[in-house]
């Protein structure tokens, strides 16, 4: 290495504002207590190295982590803002606000097209950073757009769910994006293509019960929190102590509603690896 | 004794005068007929007004009516031959759904209903209408039947909502509630949806993704109840009437967005007030509704479905 790239490369770098991820930078597991270096956060995809625990990641980072160099991203269908002007202690046009603001996302989810590890694909992931991943018209109208372009380009679908619920603010529009994705679901297998549902921590309500559980294949990552009722409401209702793990993936696995709970490092060489054997008859 | 909400107060005083008084001239003999006309005319009246302008909040306690008709009581008086059918096939039957051939109006159908009950003993049987995935998967294997049989799916749409309890999601509420809402989008029958009372959440949906759904004029559907939106956008409970406002969940307002097909105009004073006529009024809209949809085709009657439900939310409201 020479003198030109030692020393002055990285002083342009910062210059051109460069993000640099700063190792002095540290991080406590929610789970364990335990600190952890950003740098090994980044580079473990947020996973805790002393306990495991997986924390909760951004729509962009499941992009990032799946698709073979980020994908191509595509810009989703507009759908009418706040249809029910609708204004609780909030207006809901300031809460959108302020949701795009601070995710710099137009709503709950991102899709993107190209690769995983050779096998084209495209892949949606909802934002739980965007008002808690709910659905409303833009995320039903953008897992349409997902299973058509799926469908356009013969690829397999691929959902990573992060979600509350419905997105109360839209009233029963919200409730309409569940037969909506429901429909999504069916334009991708009709074409004869996979769609693999990834459900991340948490997924709950009105995601859960449309095109979440209708995966040809249904992935979680551990520990996430998968269900359809919040725990609280269940606790008032049937006024009884939750089980040890309810709602978990690993429970879900046990009662037979998963196929399979995937670490995170594992994921894309397990989604590959699943779109092969689906779609590769011989790969002799 | 006949119930009565909290804004029929003045109503209640009035009718219960007019007992008085029938009463009163049964025993001594005095005509009154003439001051019983009054009060009735005024009762009338002040019923009128009162129903005319029902806030959001008390639709949502007149679509929750301990007195307003059930499901059982459609399936009673719109299907003939009705042959209920049970199960699930896998794990239990579910008293929630009601479901079972039968004749409507001499065609051979599927009816499906969320039965709350209406006493305290019903009630617990049929678990205050929500279903377990028992229920959903049941009606989902009934959609089936129907498909496969040609027969035409009425539904009768009566739930607070899902069942929220340990053993639901142990078995997959979530996924019951999805597949019986697949069901519905992938039926090869016409499928007609009438929201009776409360159309709660994905509960409703899931029997409710018809080629038409019909909604009574006092009824509510909503992708959350007034109380729990309120507890949760408000923080507080007692927020309900605001949070069933800013909802829209009355018929009018769903009919407005053009999320359901049709609003079926309920009896002065509610569906309770005179049942028989609410009975009918929900038979002739069903008895119209039906024929079109079996003069398509079952590939352009799914086509259509599905057309009718991606257009939903697309467009700006007025």
């Amino acid at each position: 290495m020479n003198w030109l790239s030692e020393y002055v490369r990285p002083k342009i770098r910062t210059l051109l504002g460069r993000r640099e991820i700063p190792d002095h930078l540290w991080h406590q597991c929610p789970s364990c207590q335990q600190m952890i270096f950003e740098r090994d956060l980044e580079r473990g995809l947020k996973v805790c190295p002393h306990c495991g625990h997986h924390m909760r990641a951004s729509a962009a980072e499941r992009l990032a982590w799946t698709l073979d160099d980020g994908g191509t991203r595509i810009e989703l269908p507009k759908v009418p803002a706040d249809p029910l002007r609708f204004r609780d202690t909030k207006r809901y046009a300031d809460r959108l606000k302020e949701a795009r603001e601070k995710t710099h996302l137009p709503d709950a989810l991102l899709v993107a097209h190209g690769t995983i590890a050779g096998h084209k694909a495209v892949v949606a992931a909802m934002a739980f950073e965007f008002m808690g991943g709910s659905m409303g018209a833009a995320v039903g109208e953008g897992i349409l757009a997902a299973a058509q372009l799926a469908v356009l380009q013969a690829a397999p679908l691929i959902v990573y769910t992060a979600s509350g619920g419905a997105r109360m603010q839209e009233g029963a529009i919200s409730l309409m994006q569940m037969p909506r994705t429901v429909i999504a679901t069916r334009l991708v297998k009709e074409a004869g293509l996979p769609f693999i549902s990834v459900l991340t921590d948490p997924t709950t309500g009105g995601v859960t019960a449309s095109f979440a559980m209708l995966g040809d294949i249904q992935i979680a990552e551990p520990g996430a929190l998968i269900g359809f009722a919040g725990a609280r409401v269940i606790e008032q209702t049937v006024r009884e102590k939750l089980p040890e793990g309810f709602q978990r993936a690993e429970y879900l696995l046990a009662h037979g509603i998963l196929d399979a709970v995937v670490p995170r490092p594992e994921m894309k060489a397990t989604l590959a690896r699943l779109i092969s054997l689906l779609t590769l008859k011989d790969a002799a | 004794m006949r119930h009565f909400l909290d804004f029929e107060k003045s109503i209640a005083e009035l009718e219960s005068k007019i007992d008085e008084l029938r009463r009163m001239s049964e025993a001594d003999g005095i005509n009154i007929a003439e001051e019983v006309a009054r009060l009735t005319e005024k009762a009338d009246r002040q019923l009128r007004t009162t129903y005319a302008r029902l806030s959001p909040w008390q639709k949502a306690q007149v679509a929750r009516h301990p007195e307003r008709p059930r499901a059982t009581d459609y399936l009673a008086a719109l299907i003939t031959e009705f042959t209920p059918l049970a199960g699930d096939r896998a794990c239990a039957d579910d008293a929630a759904v009601l479901g079972g051939l039968g004749r409507f109006r001499g065609r051979a159908v599927l009816a499906i209903g969320t039965e709350r009950g209406n006493d305290t003993e019903s009630r617990v049987r049929h678990n205050f209408g929500m279903s377990r995935p028992e229920g959903y998967r049941k009606a989902r294997r009934l959609i089936e039947l129907a498909g496969r049989f040609g027969l035409p799916v009425l539904t009768f749409v009566d739930t607070s909502g899902a069942f929220p309890g340990i053993e639901a999601e142990a078995r997959g509420q979530a996924e019951a509630i999805a597949r019986a809402i697949e069901a519905c989008l992938e039926a090869p029958v016409p499928i007609i949806a009438t929201i009776i009372g409360e159309g709660g959440s994905g509960g409703a949906i899931a029997l409710a993704a018809g080629d038409v759904v019909l909604m009574l004029e006092h009824a509510i559907y909503s992708v959350i109840s007034p109380e729990g939106c309120a507890s949760i956008l408000w923080r507080d409970a007692g927020e309900a009437q605001a949070a069933a406002e800013a909802l829209k969940l009355t018929a009018d307002d769903l009919k407005r967005l053009e999320l359901i097909d049709q609003v079926i105009a309920e009896p002065l004073g509610g569906a309770h007030r005179d049942r028989e006529s609410v009975l009918l009024a929900v038979a002739e809209a069903i008895a119209e509704a039906l024929p079109p949809l079996l003069a398509l085709e079952p590939v352009a009657l799914k086509a259509r479905r599905r057309e009718k439900f991606l257009a939903m939310g697309r467009l700006a409201p007025v």
